[in-house]
């Protein structure tokens, strides 16, 4: 650990701004923060907050690098593409070099119901950096049952947008959309540019630190967007969508999206032409066995310590720890399925 | 007909006469989107029927999924 002096050395700047001084940079190494998804957004907001001194990040990632990631996704590089490191495991390297300060936790997890409530439960705050509203409503409920604060924000092209949802005070995700939204835009389809990102992470990261700092009275309390390509802005007052009623953060909550029923166990991952299986129960995969099983089945064999890739014809196929399954190159579930019970019987 | 569309000025035909024909000139007809309309947020059950006037400054913010 640093001594006080090359701490206050490291933080200098951040100390001279009255909105934090010196104790508002005590209470930001009091708290613990976890980031959800290390995309774009996860990436951009784990950078800030680490640098900043936050005193424990949790950023959990279901995905592996891509070179299609590196245009935008800040904290990794070529090699990691060409060794598909898991995000979660490159973003904590690369986060522990640029402040080894910092408790910095990556966890391969794809977080469901299952995971939701423990990951949430020791945490000041909850950045969303995810790419579906599946796991955001898992999260608004979750955040609302532990009266946690999240910060939501999304992204496409050169637009994007950011809301603060603090249990108690502000309408939930709920509240302002009342159902998942179906499609839409994703980031295969129009594609996505850097400084979108950037200002959702600005807007984010800004609120983050009011948050851990306490002080309430600064937080943006709008519903903010732009279009930076069209120079377009914009902040909405959504306070009167409040409901009281809502099953979410209303007078009577069910936390609909806590229960298991609503959960899907196999999914089209946004923009990558690939189909994500989980199996029933969480399995402990022993790679090594796997990769004697696939050995009987010809094919070429790809393998790191943290997931196994297979080839086999022109089909990708990547198998977790956890017992997860990326079938590559298609979105039909069923024909996925197919393969997935042919390779692991 | 000029109004201000998240804070730029925008001319537009005159074919444009509510806020659900502004959301289908820029193809957010089937966002989730939230509208206020010269500092009101009108509900989406209102879109059809809510006329825009010259001079009407509109707020429109559509969620996206992407990060
Ligand atoms: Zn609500």
């Amino acid at each position: 650990m640093e001594g006080g002096h090359q701490k206050l050395e490291r933080y200098s700047r951040q100390i001279l701004f009255e909105g934090i001084g010196e104790e508002g940079q005590r209470k930001l190494q009091t708290k613990h923060v976890l980031i959800v998804g290390a995309g774009a957004l996860g990436t951009g907001n784990a950078e800030v907050l680490t640098r900043s001194g936050v005193g424990r990040i949790t950023i959990v990632d279901r995905d592996y690098v891509e070179r299609s990631n590196l245009q935008r996704q800040q904290l990794y590089t070529e090699r990691d593409a060409i060794d598909r490191i898991p995000k979660a495991i490159a973003a904590q390297k690369r986060l522990r070099e640029i402040n080894p300060t910092v408790e910095v936790n990556g966890k391969i997890v794809d977080v469901t119901v299952e995971e939701i409530d423990q990951l949430v439960s020791d945490v000041d705050l909850v950045i969303d950096a995810t790419d579906n509203f599946d796991i955001r409503f898992l999260i608004n409920d979750s955040a609302q049952k532990h009266r946690i604060p999240w910060i939501y924000g999304g992204c496409v092209s050169s637009y994007g947008l950011s809301f603060t949802i603090i249990p108690g005070e502000t309408p939930c995700l709920n509240c302002l959309l009342e159902t998942i939204p179906l499609g839409g835009a994703t980031c295969d389809t129009v594609g996505v540019i850097s400084p979108a990102v950037q200002m959702v992470v600005a807007y984010q990261t800004v609120e983050a630190m009011k948050i851990l700092v306490e002080d309430f009275e600064s937080v943006r309390w709008k519903l903010v967007s732009f279009d930076l390509w069209n120079n377009e802005q914009s902040a909405i007052d959504v306070s009167g969508l409040k409901k009281k009623d809502c099953p979410s953060c209303g007078e009577s909550p069910s936390y609909p999206y806590l229960s298991y029923e609503n959960q899907t166990k196999t999914a089209v991952l946004c923009g990558r032409n690939t189909v994500q299986i989980r199996p029933p129960k969480k399995v402990d995969r022993d790679l090594h066995v796997l990769v004697t099983q696939l050995e009987k089945q010809g094919g070429n064999i790809e393998q790191n310590p943290f997931l196994v890739t297979y080839h086999y014809e022109d089909r990708r196929v990547v198998f977790f720890k956890d017992g997860r399954v990326l079938i590559h190159g298609m979105k039909d579930i069923v024909e996925a399925k197919k393969i997935y019970h042919q390779l692991l019987g | 007909m000029d109004i201000h569309v998240n804070g730029e000025k925008r001319e537009l035909s005159n074919d444009i006469q509510t806020i659900y024909d502004l959301l289908n000139h820029y193809k957010l007809a089937d966002k989730k989107i939230i509208v206020e309309l010269n500092a009101d947020i009108v509900d989406s059950s209102q879109h059809i029927e809510t006329l825009i006037q010259d001079g009407d400054r509109v707020e429109l913010v559509h969620f996206v999924g992407g990060g």
